[in-house]
């Protein structure tokens, strides 16, 4: 699977991706600025966390506008894989590739800690590696991750099977269902709000999350 | 505007002597805007007129220093052709006006020293002073500045991962925020600020020059007063986002061969830049503020100049890359402006809409700068600590020293810091004694720590400023790391006063006997003065960062045990309670002398422990410092989430919350191999207990207190006092 991390002005783990997809994948990610439209060649968009554009109007508004979301829309289209993390998530969400959105935690502060995730299905191209009702640990950092949708959103979300993730241990942020990661209905675009690609090093802490690489690098 | 006179130049903040002096170096009465550059370029915080003198005292040099003080950060070789480039800097005034802005400018600004050196930031810390926590405005305050720090850095993407926090009713209307950080950079990817190449173009990078920050220099130069509230709009505004844009866009220059010399808009903005950049290099700059980006209209020149706008930097480009330069700063969507040139003239000239506006003789002006020996008065040594007694038991006394503010855990805090971000984040915040963060693409790390313990510095300046630096070592030494060198942030009160000028020298005298026994010299630093406010002055806070290297990363060690490990005691217990935390909280007194800071023994004890960490014998380690050897044990304990026994051990208190230094905590398999390579080295070593799988610290004399109950008193006291 080859794989393009998308880089926007103000996008900050994009290194820390390069780093987990480098070392599942055995190949070297394109780095894709967000002004090039053409997404050629790549079997997976992944956009990583950080503030772009400053997270300034809200999380993921502005990014959602830049030329290469539409080519992201149509990679979605044509059946190709997207991987949104964290502000990454939020982008998903303000393109409406993702249902839903994610609002201030809670607690109305930002949020820096390990939380334990639970693996709602294990037979997509995202979580093979892992066992159904597996829970993992994930860093998360972030101070909008709260996910709210309509009850009858929700309801859908839930009866088909497009809930990725839920938190396990303690639902910081508030989100609705204790949701932290959504699927597309195809199941090939995924958002989440933690960070996988930041425990996948025993040197760090941990590989919990590198079986989510290792199963899209097995795809 | 106002006529330029004495009355004026006071107003400015120069005396009436610095005002002579003016008028001689100008040979007439010097302009509102010349005016303006003399006096920001004179102030405390640009001159450090008051410090100069006693700074010189310090150890710069070592093998291993690439760069020490006199560059915007320090630079220390740390291998494989790698660089760190650190320095810590306060930002105490601007946090007490509006704590918020005020520490996220903070952050802001030590980011821009050390990239604008050519180094990837990769970690920061920061070091907190806070007034009585009883006090609302105190909350406040600590609430703006963790949120400030956070959202600043969180934004930039460069991971928070230590520093310090301490309450004194001392700090009440002076806080303290002392901002930390580390980049790494290629050792033949340096970037210096000295221009050069007469004709070359002066390029303006970043955001746009508003009003805000006029004179902030200034007002870190002088005391605060009922007034303050008033200095508000001088407080500068950051824009994290911004300042991403800028350090990849100054990054991606500096792969280019485009640059000559860059230095950051900090204190005294494009005044201070361009005046030492061409200073430095002994050329003269030519500005024209018509091309000056700016969003506010109708701005003077004098208010350009003085303008502490964040998140801008001025650069001396070779002028056949101007127009690649261009290209990379306007991909990143920030200004690019050619603001003037570098002249052969060694005179700064600023023109604005065809009139020269300022025109001084650089030499002088940083030459002749004042220089001041104040008068001092060395602390007088304090009284040994009687006999102290206290009825409480060892278990009360331990459940209350570690609720209380300056022991308990700072999980809420660091709970809204970044700190993985990045991907190299060894050991997390209180996971052990100094931050480790991998050198990527290599098994290195950087072990980083913020130490001072401004209560021993108020007694003995001389002994608390040694005690600030060895501190800083043996967190270093505790990961396993070896301490590399040293960034200090001297805050104190108003220097013309013989007392602060007493604490000031005190506290130097102290450090640099400890840097040179440790082999630990001063690379980088940043005085603040005068953090008064009624004429009242903070306790004398010489905070100290410091850098080691770890060659391999793996053999990092925190301070979590598990069980089947022995607690071996390294270093010599003689019970000291002066200044201790446990006299203070359980006691009520702040008393005595402080613990003696025997060098000889911190260079042995800590060198002993590095080495066994280094071989592999040592599962966990830990320092004693605040509080002592139970609250040390404690915190062992709750990282691991590991019983222990200490029923063996001494029950006095002097034993168990005594604060002498050079002392470790190691958790070894067995204690054996340990005791014996200790006594062979002459090191003080002693067995003190063993962890269990039972979940209770049993404390000596055998009385045992769950992990839960020990926890619950530890995580209380922020979350309660935010709730």
């Amino acid at each position: 699977m080859r794989a393009g991390i998308l880089l926007f002005p103000g996008i900050n783990r994009e290194r820390d991706m390069v780093l987990a997809v480098r070392q599942s994948f055995g190949t070297e990610p394109r780095i894709v600025w967000h002004k090039e439209t053409d997404l050629t060649g790549l079997d997976l968009v992944i956009i990583p966390g950080g503030f772009s554009f400053g997270d300034y109007l809200r999380c993921g508004a502005m990014a959602a506008q830049s030329p290469v979301m539409r080519a992201v829309r149509d990679h979605a289209a044509r059946g190709g894989y997207v991987l949104g993390v964290c502000n990454g998530f939020q982008i998903l969400t303000e393109t409406g590739l993702l249902p839903g959105a994610l609002l201030r935690n809670a607690g109305l502060r930002f949020l820096s800690m390990d939380t334990m995730l639970k693996v709602e299905r294990n037979d997509t191209v995202f979580t093979a590696k892992y066992a159904k009702g597996e829970v993992f640990r994930a860093p998360m950092a972030h101070g909008d991750g709260n996910y709210t949708a309509d009850e009858a959103t929700l309801d859908r979300l839930e009866g088909e099977g497009l809930v990725a993730f839920r938190y396990h241990d303690e639902n910081r942020n508030g989100s609705a269902r204790a949701i932290a990661g959504v699927y597309s209905p195809n199941l090939r675009v995924l958002g989440l709000m933690p960070h996988p690609e930041d425990l996948v090093d025993p040197l760090m802490g941990g590989t919990d999350g590198k079986p989510l690489f290792d199963s899209l690098a097995a795809a | 505007m106002k006529p330029v006179d004495e009355k004026l130049a006071k107003s400015f903040g120069l005396n009436a002597g610095e005002y002579a002096k003016v008028l001689e170096i100008m040979g007439r009465v010097p302009s509102f805007t010349e005016l303006g550059i003399f006096s920001v370029m004179w102030s405390e915080h640009c001159s450090y007129k008051s410090s100069r003198v006693w700074l010189k005292e310090l150890p710069t040099k070592a093998p291993w220093v690439i760069h020490g003080p006199g560059e915007n950060a320090g630079v220390i070789d740390i291998g494989e052709g790698m660089a760190a480039i650190f320095k810590m800097e306060s930002h105490n005034h601007p946090s007490f006006i509006e704590p918020y802005q005020g520490a996220a400018t903070g952050v802001g600004g030590i980011l821009r020293d050390v990239f604008t050196m050519g180094a990837r930031p990769v970690a920061n810390l920061n070091a907190l002073r806070f007034g009585d926590p009883k006090l609302p405005v105190t909350k406040r305050v600590v609430d703006g500045v963790v949120r400030g720090i956070g959202g600043y850095g969180n934004c930039v993407g460069v991971p928070t991962v230590g520093g310090e926090v301490n309450f004194h009713p001392a700090y009440n209307g002076n806080p303290l925020v002392n901002a930390m950080t580390v980049g790494i950079a290629a050792q033949d990817k340096i970037f210096l600020s000295a221009a050069a190449g007469i004709g070359n173009p002066v390029v303006y990078v970043g955001s746009k020059t508003g009003r805000d920050g006029i004179h902030g220099a200034t007002m870190a130069s002088t005391e605060f007063d009922a007034s303050s509230e008033e200095k508000r709009p001088t407080v500068q505004v950051g824009d994290p986002f911004t300042e991403k844009l800028l350090i990849e866009a100054c990054l991606e220059l500096m792969q280019t061969d485009a640059i000559v010399a860059i230095q950051d808009m900090g204190a005294a903005g494009l005044t201070s830049s361009s005046v030492e950049m061409a200073g430095k290099g002994g050329v003269g700059i030519e500005l024209n503020l018509d091309d000056v980006p700016q969003r506010e209209t109708g701005m003077s020149a004098y208010e350009m100049m003085l303008s502490e706008s964040q998140e801008r930097m001025l650069l001396v480009l070779k002028p056949e890359r101007s127009e690649m330069a261009r290209q990379i700063i306007e991909k990143w969507d920030l200004d690019y402006a050619i603001i003037g040139h570098i002249t052969d003239t060694g005179r700064i000239v600023v023109m604005h809409k065809g009139m020269v506006e300022a025109d001084i003789a650089l030499a002088p002006l940083s030459d002749a700068a004042p220089l001041y020996r104040r008068p001092y008065i060395e602390a007088p040594k304090p009284e040994p600590l009687g006999p102290v007694s206290s009825d409480m038991s060892l278990e009360a006394a331990l459940l209350k020293l570690i609720a209380c503010p300056d022991l308990c855990s700072r999980r809420w805090i660091f709970d809204q810091y970044d700190s993985t971000v990045g991907g190299q984040t060894v050991k997390r915040p209180a996971e052990s004694d100094a931050a480790i963060v991998r050198l990527e693409g290599t098994n290195r790390a950087l072990a980083i720590t913020t130490d001072c313990t401004p209560r021993y510095c108020v007694a003995d300046p001389e002994q608390g400023g040694a005690q600030a630096v060895a501190e800083a070592w043996r967190n270093i030494t505790a990961t396993g790391a070896k301490p590399l060198a040293v960034t200090d942030n001297m805050n104190f009160g108003n220097p013309e006063k013989p007392e602060i000028m007493g604490q000031f020298a005190g506290a130097i005298k102290g450090m640099a006997a400890a840097c040179i026994a440790l082999d630990f010299p001063v690379v980088s630093g940043n005085v603040s003065l005068y953090n008064e406010t009624e004429g009242k002055g903070i306790l004398p806070t010489p905070a100290i960062g410091a850098v080691g290297v770890l060659e391999d990363a793996a053999l990092a060690r925190g301070i979590a045990i598990a069980p089947g490990q022995d607690l071996v005691l390294i270093g010599a217990t003689y019970g000291e309670l002066g200044r201790s935390l446990y006299l203070r909280e359980i006691c009520g007194l702040e008393t005595g002398a402080p613990p003696v800071v025997d060098l000889a023994a911190e260079r042995a004890n800590g060198d002993f422990v590095r080495e066994q960490i280094l071989q592999g014998n040592v599962a966990a380690c830990h320092d004693l410092s605040d509080g002592g050897l139970l609250v040390a044990v404690t915190e062992m304990a709750l990282a691991g989430n590991t019983g222990a026994d200490l029923t063996q051990a001494d029950t006095t208190p002097a034993f168990c919350f005594g604060e002498d230094q050079a002392r470790y905590i190691l958790a070894a398999e067995d204690a054996e191999p340990l005791l014996t390579a200790a006594f062979a080295a002459g090191i003080p070593a002693q067995k003190i207990g063993h962890t269990t799988i039972d979940e209770c610290l049993t404390l000596p004399g055998g009385v045992a207190i769950s992990l839960s109950i020990l926890r619950e008193a530890n995580e209380g006291f922020f979350p309660a006092w935010f709730a």
